[in-house]
């Protein structure tokens, strides 16, 4: 295959070659157990320790307040589960949002099935939630409050701190999955009140299987693994020590670079936004500045975002419609149908994101193709076809 | 630039070898596996078998790996929904037996995946059906064919092709035997060359068509009565859904002699039954037509014609029949005529087109 412009940093990201130098040595010299008692184990018991360390360091967290576990969704799980039946005694009412992750959405769903009461929040056009609404689904059962930092999908950014503020007046634990936000917005996780929060290695530069939670100290939380004492006995199981070595060194390297990784991807961005935008009936989804930096979500109205791939595949360009985790199910994105889609335009819908390797060169190329690619499936398309026959009229109202 | 072609892939062997046989023919293959119906639960378990489903999409994908083509998954739940199954579902509440396969054949394989096909600069769609298309430089027009494996042969199920349709579809294992593709599969190393033939309904777990159509319409299914021809009541049915012209087993009612489903009539929720001899016929009508060698008949005809999938063809003439309709006279009166199923016409190894049964009122 020739170029390759990849354009699905949310996805996931290619583990920077410092990190991987990083973590060479734990797979091989560097390999005791760091339950061991002996100088070898010393040595990797010590590098975790690190890793925590600057973990804590880039959320504004103590570093006895890091769990390493095996990635995202694990640590939206255990929070989900953890907390539930640690504080079934104080009430059985969560609230969530309707834009989650799956791996937040499906765990309350579960708990749903086992006696757990889920509210939903709506969000508006763009994807925000609605404070007054939030105040109004907290009741006196309610014992854990689950709202995302950053969508996945169409990059939103929540009003973490204000919600943060309002848990902590009420008393109720606050958890955010930061997967898509750690290394792309600035956080501060008691500036923010946050109780607890998730976070990957992989969509920022580091390796596939590892992650970590944040808990407060304090937080009334159950394991999810039981076992070993790993991880103050909170995470059983022998410690994935080159994962959680890359994790400290990616995200350390993510903090560094913040500020010029967020100028430079926010430059980038909004050009291809506004490349994107002289398309005619195409239309951005998520909110124009409240929005990671990398992240892009348009709807290109009459043609099917799948179609769309397979051309830009074609071309060497990876993106993707809806997020990764579900394109193995291809329904329109629950997320794009939450912020008002109707089905038939969430089909037409194209994410890119783009990353510390994304070049304005790739921006340019990619510009250079989507026009073609939307004319050209807009040619065949029986939809687009009855809308010119129809007249435009009934059609703009929605831009 | 070879010219590209958008396969069909099931995940079993004839989908998969015409992948192998396309590529070597010089073309730039993509693999597609669409995706028809709705997801199950989560925590149901994934039964062997059956295109589409996630173990089929692994062996499609397996197999364009090793020939290094492209493979996707795409969307086509609602469309299918839309022209298969809600079709599936209207024709067996109006007392008729549908054969989904051949309205997925017209609407989706050769339809919308055709128009995704083109619309990502592909000249042709192809599956692993048993079937030739050839041109005929003397009629300038395409030809369907009986594959070469008689046993195998797929064209009843693809009488629907137009013109267009024809002109831009591939479907190499026509030109093979069953063994044959299954002999090119073991030498590829292709881990489906043993797989079993899929014959259910894709979409209808176990088969078991009247759960399905009870999940999808709980409210509509109403039991009624079994009566004669003369309009006497024999007993109680569970709903006209669950039967089909023919059938003799799974009445419910033991009657002393063996009586058959001569007609439902959704109009009043009657099965009537009678003696077998009632259920012979020599005369048929059908609507909904497609025709290949010619767009409309317009004189009789003498062909061979088969009243479903598994009948056997029998010597018969088909003339023009009302304005959209055919009348199909047999030579020998043939068993269970069925409404919603389709009669097919061919002559020699030349399909001449087909359409759906309807009773004569409708015709």
């Amino acid at each position: 295959m020739g170029k390759i412009v990849y354009m699905d940093n949310s996805a996931t990201t290619p583990t920077k070659s410092e990190v991987l130098e990083e973590m060479k040595p734990y797979f091989t010299e560097k390999y005791g157990n760091p339950s061991s008692i002996y100088s070898l184990a010393r040595e990797t018991k010590a590098a975790i320790e690190k890793s925590r360390e600057k973990v804590a360091k880039v959320l504004g967290a103590n570093p006895d307040e890091i769990y390493f576990t095996a990635g995202g969704s694990e640590s939206d799980n255990w929070t989900l589960k953890g907390i539930a039946y640690a504080n079934q005694n104080k009430g059985n009412h969560i609230i969530t949002t309707k834009i989650e992750h799956h791996a937040v959405l499906h765990a309350c769903e579960y708990l749903e099935k086992h006696g757990f009461e889920v509210t939903y929040l709506p969000v508006d056009e763009y994807g925000l939630i609605n404070l007054d609404d939030f105040k109004k689904a907290i009741t006196d059962k309610t014992i854990l409050v689950s709202v995302m930092f950053a969508n996945n999908e169409i990059g939103t950014i929540e009003p973490i701190a204000e919600v943060g503020k309002i848990c902590k007046d009420k008393g109720i634990y606050f958890h955010t999955d930061a997967v898509q936000a750690v290394g792309n917005v600035p956080i501060n996780v008691k500036k923010m009140n946050i109780d607890l929060l998730s976070l990957s290695a992989h969509k920022f530069y580091g390796p596939k299987g590892v992650g970590a939670l944040y808990i407060k100290k304090g937080v009334k939380i159950n394991p999810l693994i039981h076992g070993g004492g790993q991880e103050g006995g909170r995470r059983a199981g022998t410690e994935n020590v080159p994962g959680i070595v890359g994790l400290g060194k990616a995200i350390e390297l993510a903090g560094e670079s913040m500020d010029s990784h967020i100028e430079r991807l926010t430059k980038l961005r909004d050009k291809l936004i506004g490349g994107i935008m002289k398309i005619p009936y195409s239309k951005l989804n998520g909110h124009p500045v409240k929005r990671l930096p990398g992240n892009v979500n348009v709807c290109f109205r009459f043609i099917e975002g799948e179609s769309m791939l397979l051309l830009l595949d074609g071309m060497g360009v990876c993106g993707s419609s809806g997020s990764a985790c579900s394109s193995g199910s291809l329904d329109p994105s629950h997320v794009l149908l939450a912020i008002g889609l109707p089905p038939e335009i969430a089909h037409g819908s194209l994410r890119l994101t783009l990353g510390d390797f994304t070049t304005e060169e790739d921006v340019d190329y990619v510009l250079g193709l989507l026009p073609k690619f939307v004319k050209r499936l807009r040619d065949m398309s029986p939809l687009y076809e009855e809308f010119i026959k129809k007249g435009e009229e009934s059609c703009t109202a929605k831009k | 630039m070879k010219p590209k072609v958008i396969l069909g892939m099931s995940g079993g062997v004839d989908s998969s070898v015409a992948a192998a046989l396309l590529k070597d023919e010089g073309y730039e293959v993509i693999g597609i596996t669409m995706q028809v119906w709705p997801d199950k639960a989560p925590d149901a378990l994934e039964v062997e078998g059956g295109c589409c489903s996630l173990s089929a999409t692994l062996d499609a994908r397996k197999v364009c790996d090793m020939l290094g083509i492209r493979y996707y998954v795409l969307n086509f739940k609602e469309v299918f929904e839309d022209k298969v199954i809600k079709y599936f579902i209207d024709e067996y509440f109006k007392g008729h037996t549908p054969n989904p396969c051949i309205m997925c054949n017209k609407y989706i394989k050769f339809g919308e995946l055709l128009r995704r096909a083109e619309s990502l600069g592909a000249q042709y769609v192809a599956t692993g059906h048993y079937a030739k298309i050839e041109y005929d430089d003397d009629l300038k027009r395409y030809l369907l064919k009986r594959s070469n494996d008689s046993r195998k042969d797929q064209t009843y199920v693809l009488y629907n092709l137009t013109q267009y349709q024809l002109a831009h579809t591939l479907m190499p294992v026509g030109n093979y035997r069953k063994d044959m593709i299954r002999k090119i599969a073991e030498d590829l190393g292709l881990k489906v060359a043993n797989k079993p033939d899929s014959e259910e309904i894709c979409f209808v777990p176990d088969n078991d068509y009247g759960n399905f159509l009870k999940t999808r319409e709980p409210d509509k299914i109403k039991p009624g009565f079994f009566r004669d021809t003369e309009g006497n009541i024999l007993g109680r049915h569970k709903g006209i859904i669950y039967y089909t012209i023919g059938q003799r087993k799974g009445l419910g009612i033991s009657f002393g002699k063996p009586m058959f489903v001569l007609d439902i009539i959704p109009e009043t929720n009657t099965v009537v039954l009678g003696d077998d001899e009632h259920i012979f016929s020599d005369t048929l009508y059908a609507s909904d037509l497609n025709y290949i060698p010619f767009d409309t008949l317009k004189e009789s005809m003498e062909v061979t014609a088969k009243i479903r999938y598994s009948a056997r063809e029998a010597e018969a003439v088909i003339s023009p029949y009302n304005q959209d309709s055919v009348k199909v006279k047999f030579k020998e009166p043939q068993r269970a005529i069925t409404p919603g199923q389709s009669v097919v016409f061919y002559k020699g190894d030349i399909v001449i087109g087909g359409g759906i049964i309807c009773k004569k009122d409708i015709a």
